[in-house]
């Protein structure tokens, strides 16, 4: 019961954030210089005073600011994100239809780096001067002071230029018509490098932090009792003290979800990834104001998303908050 | 463990700030980043003197590889690389100080607030704090540039206002911890204003991790500054580093070098801040060393 | 009475490599213990008892630990010679420990039926069903009201006197013939105490586990121990039983330590007894010269004793003391 009212309690206060969400939105295109219709006009080549005034009312530009508010909010709340400017079609399609590509990015290079980072700064906790600890230190200094793009690019001149393992760019190789476990190879194929290179950044992160929570852990008296009851090292440590050692890392993963979609925008524009970013990216050169907004929406929907899945696994992980 | 503590309090008599810069030397590391740090300043204020040009002005043929004429190479319009890099340190610097500045004034402030008012204060800014943090930083700036005119200071203001919250919520619990002190009470039962406890008691013993924050928040906000002129939404003005390799990519197949240099540019002063604050934090807080 | 010891250990020397050098924490020490007997190791915080403990179970962080000397015989092994997981087999099942902080000794990301059948399942071939009756049977013995429902609870759901009893479950479910307690009531109520103290000693007669008892405090010691050495900056200073040592202790720390106890003697007859206190405080282990490291606290100290290290001298049967005026004192 408790558990019930408190995941009520989360999913409420993320239905809060989305609105207010929708209020930036609002608020942003409001004391932005110009509106839809003056955009609009550019396009156009300018247009008569009527013509302007016409349009205002269509799209309800001559209501009150409440008024217009109130609209905002209630057509963003039946999913109508307007039409795109570009593509003259409704943004919440055009969104639906590159979402799960990024989607598929981001979870792969999370968990990716999740594991990847934990199992490295177990190893390091381990010994904390061996040469594996150095290295992991190295690693997670370097993942954390090269830019995510310029990663991206020089993964793509070692792995798909030198050593042509991987391809460059896009998601499926173009006029590729197998299907089934063919397709998912080819799309896995193309996956390897963004996955990678996003995934850099939060290894180093993940590692160093997983590194010293572990070290903490180690030394605590509770890790000293296992070790009184004859427990092997092996179960010392991959039992006792990693599911507290992870605690750390899950709640720093929850607070970064933010970044690491942000991450994505950059990496899918390295890597012609078919996804949000990409579509952010182009929106933004040709100014396409409702997608660019319909898109900061849906990408704060994934992370407070990303962040109520975070909060339950932590409490899965940790009674005393639960 | 106790004699473990027993010699830390040995070494540690009351730390002034020569003891400081002694553990701050002892930790090689932090001597390298500030080397780097050093390098990277010097190529800025003295650079262009012992290697002048203007960036953006054609002098060779389009992408020389590195080598005796241009020691860096040239890029698919034939501007120098060399001159490009050294031009970027300056621009590169300045953003990410004036972006660090902004954050750490919006951020601490914030955070100050709420650690120090608590209650509805704390309640209303944390709520504020948490809200920016579920907005993608990226895509945030990607649309705040689109609806404004891009130009230095509004990517300087935009780097700040999605990087503060993480200082607010140091700034915060520092706050928290450090208003329930003895000293800090004996403060306020003698009398003295708010605004005086907050600036002349509680904030000279939340500094040290806030400096390290600080520090760290150089980095961040380089990197943001170079991802964000990668993607050609920085000031086309302002030839830095990110710019370099955004405007070479399409040519990568072609001249790996336009991307390279400018990109290592970029790592080793990152790294040089990420260093330097590591090694402050070692310095600044002892208990936390080791980690 | 030559009996044959259980466990003992001869001749241990602990080196801690710190900052500040090389330091010993241990030094030459040599302790037996007789089955079913409980012996106390007293002596001010510092000064080596709890590192006495981590030896015996060889849990010494190595390094920055390291054990430089001497052995440590269990039923005539020396345990410092086998492997680790021969060591294993061991911790827990022949030789348990119980801590001081119950709060942080228990892990809180597990339940307490966990963490109790763990132990059993580890040393013992029972399947899940055995282990869980076996953690109930524990649970009840130490006194835990309701067990079946505290199985499925999490360390911070108890109290902490709750908690100790579990650790003392833990300890004891698969009958060790060695339990050592290193200061198992100090982070509790008095009250408490009284109640772990009681189980402790009942658990004691049922089984017929011999128990080190590691504390600060000799009233505890008075009431719970039959033998006790007392332990100051690494070394052993005194040895016997406990009514030898409280009606005729022979170092003059020992008698200082005595001396702390506000009512070890209350006779209604005579005037309150004065609370004392042993001047000055427990050197640093890396700070300590030659001669008697007690001897600048000492009232009683000769030029002698800041010269050279005083040998042990038989004072009595079973009772011996390290002082170079031991025959002055009486």
């Amino acid at each position: 019961m408790k558990t019930f009212l408190v995941g009520l309690n989360r999913t409420i206060y993320s239905l809060v954030l989305l609105l207010a969400v929708i209020v930036l939105n609002f608020i942003l295109v409001h004391i932005a210089p110009g509106d839809a219709v003056t955009a609009m006009i550019g396009d156009m080549g300018g247009a008569t005073p009527e013509l302007v005034a016409k349009l205002r009312a269509d799209y309800g530009l001559d209501q009150s600011l409440f008024t217009q508010l109130h609209t905002h909010i209630w057509k963003m709340m039946r999913g109508d994100f307007g039409l795109s400017f570009t593509h003259r079609v409704p943004v919440r399609d055009l969104i639906l239809d590159h979402l799960p590509a990024t989607i598929l990015l981001v979870t792969t290079a999370f968990f990716l780096a999740l594991i990847t980072g934990t199992i490295l700064g177990i190893i390091a906790a381990q010994k904390p001067k061996s040469l594996v600890s150095h290295v992991v230190t190295v690693l997670s200094l370097s993942g954390f002071a090269a830019p995510i793009f310029w990663t991206g690019l020089m993964l793509l001149i070692v792995f798909a230029y030198l050593l042509p393992l991987f391809p460059a760019s896009g998601m499926k190789t173009p006029g590729f018509q197998g299907t089934g476990l063919e397709a998912i190879v080819d799309v896995l194929k193309h996956l390897v490098l963004p996955a990678i290179t996003l995934a850099s950044v939060y290894i180093a992160v993940y590692s160093r932090l997983a590194r010293a929570s572990m070290l903490d852990v180690l030394g605590s008296d509770y890790i000293r009792t296992a070790r009184s009851k004859g427990l092997s090292r092996r179960v010392v440590v991959y039992k006792h003290a990693l599911k507290n050692g992870i605690l750390p890392v899950v709640t720093m993963a929850g607070l970064q979800f933010s970044q690491l979609i942000a991450g994505a925008v950059v990496v899918e524009t390295v890597f012609s990834w078919p996804g949000i970013g990409q579509l952010a990216f182009n929106a933004i050169l040709r100014r396409d104001h409702p997608l660019l907004l319909g898109i900061l929406f849906f990408s704060t929907l994934m992370v407070v998303v990303a962040n109520l899945i975070t909060d339950s696994s932590y409490r899965i992980l940790d009674p005393r908050i639960r | 463990m106790s004699n473990r503590e027993k010699t830390d309090a040995a070494v540690r008599p009351d730390r002034p700030l020569a003891e400081l810069w002694h553990m701050f030397f002892a930790n090689k590391a932090a001597v390298l980043g500030l080397v780097l740090w050093l390098l990277v300043i010097t190529t800025a204020v003295f650079g262009l003197t012992i290697h002048p040009g203007d960036p953006f002005a054609m002098v060779g043929a389009p992408m020389t590889p590195p080598g005796e004429e241009f020691l860096l190479g040239t890029d698919y319009l034939g501007r120098d690389v060399l001159t490009g890099i050294i031009h970027g340190a300056s621009v590169t610097l300045a953003i990410g100080f004036s972006a660090t500045v902004c954050t750490a004034i919006i951020g601490v402030t914030i955070g100050v607030l709420a650690g120090y008012y608590g209650r509805w204060v704390d309640n209303l800014l944390m709520r504020v704090t948490e809200f920016f943090q579920v907005l993608p930083p990226m895509l945030f700036v990607m649309v705040l540039i689109s609806l404004f005119t891009p130009s230095i200071y509004l990517i300087v203001l935009a780097i700040a206002v999605v990087s503060w919250t993480g200082m607010a919520r140091l700034a915060r619990a520092e706050f928290l911890k450090i208003k329930e002190m003895e000293y800090v009470k004996a403060e306020r039962a003698m009398g003295a204003r708010n605004a005086s406890i907050m600036a002349k008691v509680i904030l000279p013993n939340a500094l040290p991790p806030l400096i390290v924050a600080i520090a760290l928040n150089v980095g961040t906000a380089i990197l943001f500054e170079a991802a964000l002129s990668f993607l050609g939404l920085g000031d086309p003005n302002a030839f830095s580093w990110g710019y370099m390799i955004g405007s070479s990519r399409e040519y990568i197949w072609d001249s790996w070098w336009t991307i390279t240099f400018p990109g290592f540019a970029i790592f080793l002063t990152v790294l040089g801040v990420s260093l330097v604050g590591d090694g402050l934090n070692d310095a600044l807080n002892p208990k936390l060393r080791e980690l | 009475m030559k009996q044959e010891s259980l466990l003992q250990v001869k001749g241990l020397s602990v080196d801690f490599s710190t900052k500040a050098g090389n330091v010993r924490v241990l030094n030459q020490l040599d302790l037996h213990l007789l089955p079913g007997e409980a012996l106390g190791i007293v002596g001010e915080s510092g000064c080596g008892k709890s590192m006495t403990a981590l030896s015996i179970m060889r849990l010494v962080p190595v390094p920055p630990g390291n054990i430089a000397t001497g052995q440590i015989l269990l039923n005539g092994t020396d345990v410092l010679q086998l492997t680790e997981s021969e060591m294993e087999d061991i911790r827990g099942n022949e030789i348990s420990m119980i801590f001081q902080e119950p709060m942080t000794s228990l892990n809180p990301v597990f339940t307490i039926g966990t963490q109790v059948s763990e132990n059993i399942r580890r040393h013992q071939s029972k399947n899940s069903a055995q282990a869980k009756e076996k953690t109930l049977q524990m649970l009840e013995a130490v006194g835990i009201p309701a067990p079946k429902q505290r199985i499925n609870q999490y360390p911070h759901e108890l109290s902490g006197g709750m908690r100790q009893r579990i650790m003392i479950a833990m300890a004891l479910s698969c009958q060790p013939s060695v339990l050592i307690a290193d200061e198992p009531t100090t982070a509790l109520d008095v009250t408490i105490q009284a109640q772990i103290f009681e189980l402790l000693r009942q658990i004691q007669a049922e089984m017929g586990t011999s128990v080190i008892l590691i504390t600060h405090d000799m009233s505890v010691i008075a009431e719970f121990a039959d033998r006790v050495a007392v332990m100051y900056a690494g070394r052993k200073i005194e040895e016997g039983l406990v009514r030898d040592i409280i009606d005729n202790p022979r170092h003059p720390y020992t008698q200082g330590l005595i001396n702390c106890v506000p009512v070890l003697k209350t006779d209604p007859g005579t005037e309150r007894v004065e609370l004392n206190e042993i001047p000055g405080v427990v050197p640093s282990m890396a700070q300590l010269g030659t001669g008697c490291s007690f001897a600048p606290r000492c009232h009683k100290a000769i030029d002698r004793c800041y010269e050279e290290v005083p040998p042990e001298v038989t004072v009595g049967e079973n009772h011996c003391a390290s002082c170079w005026r031991v025959g002055e004192i009486a």
